[in-house]
């Protein structure tokens, strides 16, 4: 830098590079109006950076972001977020994150095998890393100081125990994204204690249509089927639908929640609802970063922090409705 | 096209205008494979499958498939023009978009958003076919850019709007029961429940096959996919056959996104990714080459059918789900080998 400035009209730009300085530092006192909210000792501004597997436009990942950032906000964090489904792309962004020089990383590991070197890399970097979502056993073993998210087998379990609870003795398991490893979790964690018999119906969570004569047609062939296990928000409105049109006695059951989902569950069109809390996940990583840096601490002390299952029925529905409706549960 | 055309006898008969047997006729359609292959499939899983044959399932079974048959209407008069379109699937889902979101964010009539989506759908499928005639880039190239741009529009817009990802639902505003009735009703045949997709999917079809065998426009979309230069060289309006077709699939996108939000009340925005594929898989096993210029509307639609029947049949028939997509690629292939080898007798025998 000084070799640049040294030469000729070094004075003017030494004064420019003030300016330019004052300039910056006045933006960031600006940006950071809320840190004089925040307790003493807020400590400088952090630059995190959040890597999940989330595909474009997913509910889900949104509320996620949604606590990270309120969680930032609170922080003084700058915080940035970028997602492939990918496993490979995945670890570049994350890459691409160590490059930034951020202060801390949150990932999914949704595929562990393909994380392991880049997070090695960030070990070596000294740059801190929370896992969170996916990936509770690799969590550790891959270097992370902490974990947030739900254990999908307990989740699972959750749900089959609310599925037993509602009266059902055949239902169905709706995966809707063939061959995600979290989600047969939740059918076997569900299959566990459910006690009756649990199948697993395959659709096509891109296409709504197809959803539909799926479930429709799998109503069709069992007339048994007295209850339906869906794994996402979207897809439970689509099976209440379906039920209605066949005629079926099927009752039904989620993952996940939004404010339609609350609705329905409020008007008893659908029983219940597991919801793993995104919201918590993002905020929960977010503020571990943070006081990692600013006072050491790590939540759970190094074994995962459960998000979840909250189990929401019409008896707690009304008080969720308010957050659900902002987007934020 | 092979169209057997009977012309008026002549003093030395030309071997294209010989009249050939019905049967021979029929086995030149290209259609014909698509049909034994559905008939095979159908059979297949009314032996199988209990609960297949059962009015009600058939009607489940007809449901997938106009879903995917509404869109094979346009996409096979494209690719008979020898064009492909991969933002078909997204713009489903954009044109749904387009009509909650209006309709929503300035409280319309969702008539409003309907009207506003038809127009705007139409301009997207014209915004391929200018590009397209003006680069003269491979159509390949220029849907996978609109593909792109749309599904980033879907989910960018939808979130600045509603802070979701998914839109607001549309449910108790004005004219959506009406808008209901006309996209997204159950009618009642013979005591059977029957979406009105499938009149709606055998309507645009037939209107297709009507555009396609009788009408001049039909020569031409034949003529611009079989061999554009000559055609241009005889006086056929190359170009605009090319943009209207383009249109004609934005229609069929503008219908089925119709389909959606008044189905199911509330679109989210990243769906209908892969969708594409669907819908040139069913005008593939219908008989539509992949070169241009060779296919039928029909055959679209009993690709669908036939695609419509694995998906669900193989649910009917209860069989272990971690092979479902064995099946479903396997169903295809065969149908499309049967369809082949069909088509290949014909050409050879004289």
């Amino acid at each position: 830098m000084r070799g640049v400035f040294a030469r000729g009209t070094s004075r003017g730009l030494a004064v420019l590079a003030a300016a330019g300085l004052l300039a910056l530092s006045a933006c960031s006192s600006s940006g950071g109006k809320k840190s004089e909210d925040t307790p003493e000792g807020a400590g400088p501004r952090l630059k995190i950076a959040m890597v999940t597997h989330s595909g474009a436009g997913d509910t889900f990942w949104d509320i996620v972001q949604k606590g990270a950032k309120a969680a930032a906000a609170k922080d003084n964090v700058e915080f940035l977020y970028s997602a492939d489904p990918d496993g490979g792309k995945q670890a570049q962004l994350v890459q691409a994150a160590l490059d930034k020089k951020v202060d801390g990383i949150i990932v999914t590991l949704a595929k562990p095998d393909a994380m392991k070197d880049v997070l090695a890399r960030a070990a070596a970097a000294k740059v801190p890393v929370v896992s969170i979502n996916s990936g509770a056993e690799e969590s550790a073993k891959l270097g992370a100081v902490a974990h947030f998210g739900q254990d999908e087998s307990i989740a699972g379990e959750a749900a089959g125990t609310e599925l037993a609870k509602i009266g059902a003795k055949k239902a169905l398991c709706v995966v809707h994204e063939q061959g995600n490893v979290g989600l047969e979790d939740r059918c076997a964690g569900a299959k566990k204690t459910f006690g009756g018999d649990l199948q697993n119906l395959f659709v096509q969570g891109t296409n709504m249509p197809e959803v539909k004569s799926s479930i429709t047609a799998k109503l069709q062939a069992d007339k048994g089927i007295d209850g339906i296990l869906t794994l996402g928000a979207p897809f439970a409105a689509t099976a209440v639908d379906a039920v209605k049109e066949t005629g079926s006695k099927a009752r039904i059951g989620t993952f996940d929640l939004n404010k339609d989902l609350i609705a329905s569950i409020n008007s008893g069109a659908i029983e219940f609802a597991v919801d793993q809390q995104p919201y918590l996940q993002g905020y929960g990583a977010v503020d571990e970063l943070w006081l990692l840096k600013n006072n050491g601490n790590v939540l759970g002390g190094g074994r995962p922090v459960l998000t979840g299952p909250a189990i929401v029925t019409k008896e707690n529905a009304g008080q969720l409705e308010a957050f659900a409706n902002r987007g934020t549960r | 096209m092979t169209q057997a055309v009977a012309g008026p006898p002549e003093a030395r008969p030309d071997e294209r205008l010989a009249r050939r047997s019905p049967v021979r006729r029929l086995l030149g359609r290209p259609e014909l494979g698509a049909l034994l292959g559905a008939v095979a499939l159908f059979a297949f899983f009314s032996i199988v499958a209990d609960a297949f044959l059962r009015a009600g399932s058939f009607s489940t079974v007809l449901y997938a498939a106009s879903t995917f048959g509404i869109m094979a209407v346009g996409v096979s008069l494209l690719m008979i023009g020898g064009e492909f379109d991969l933002s078909a699937g997204v713009m489903v889902t954009s044109s749904a978009l387009i009509a909650a979101l209006t309709a929503y964010q300035f409280t319309l009539n969702v008539w409003a958003g309907v009207v506003i989506s038809l127009v705007l759908t139409l301009a997207l499928g014209m915004v391929n076919g200018v590009l397209y005639v003006r680069t003269r880039l491979p159509s390949f190239i220029i849907t996978l850019a609109t593909f792109f741009m749309l599904a980033g529009l879907n989910l960018g817009v939808t979130k600045a709007l509603t802070g979701n990802v998914a839109s607001d639902s549309v449910r108790d505003m004005d004219g959506f029961a009406s808008a209901r009735a006309v996209f997204a009703s159950d009618v009642d045949v013979l005591g059977v429940n029957v979406k009105v997709t499938v009149f709606w999917w055998l309507a645009f079809t037939a209107v297709a096959t009507w555009l396609l065998l009788r009408t001049r426009v039909g020569n031409w979309i034949f003529a611009v996919g079989g061999a554009a230069g000559s055609a241009r060289a005889v006086g056929v309006p190359v170009d605009r056959v090319k943009i209207g077709l383009f249109m004609g699939v934005a229609f069929c996108a503008w219908f089925s996104g119709m389909h959606l939000v008044f189905a199911f009340a509330t679109v989210q925005s990243g769906e209908g990714v892969g969708n594409e594929f669907l819908y040139i898989i069913c005008a593939v096993i219908g008989g539509c080459l992949l070169t241009g210029g060779y296919g039928s509307a029909v055959g679209a639609a009993i690709g669908a059918f036939i695609f419509g029947m694995t998906n669900k049949g193989i649910v009917y028939a209860e069989w272990n789900p971690d092979w479902f997509r064995f099946f479903l690629g396997a169903m295809l292939l065969i149908a499309t080998v049967v369809n082949l080898v069909v088509r290949r007798r014909v050409e050879r025998s004289p």
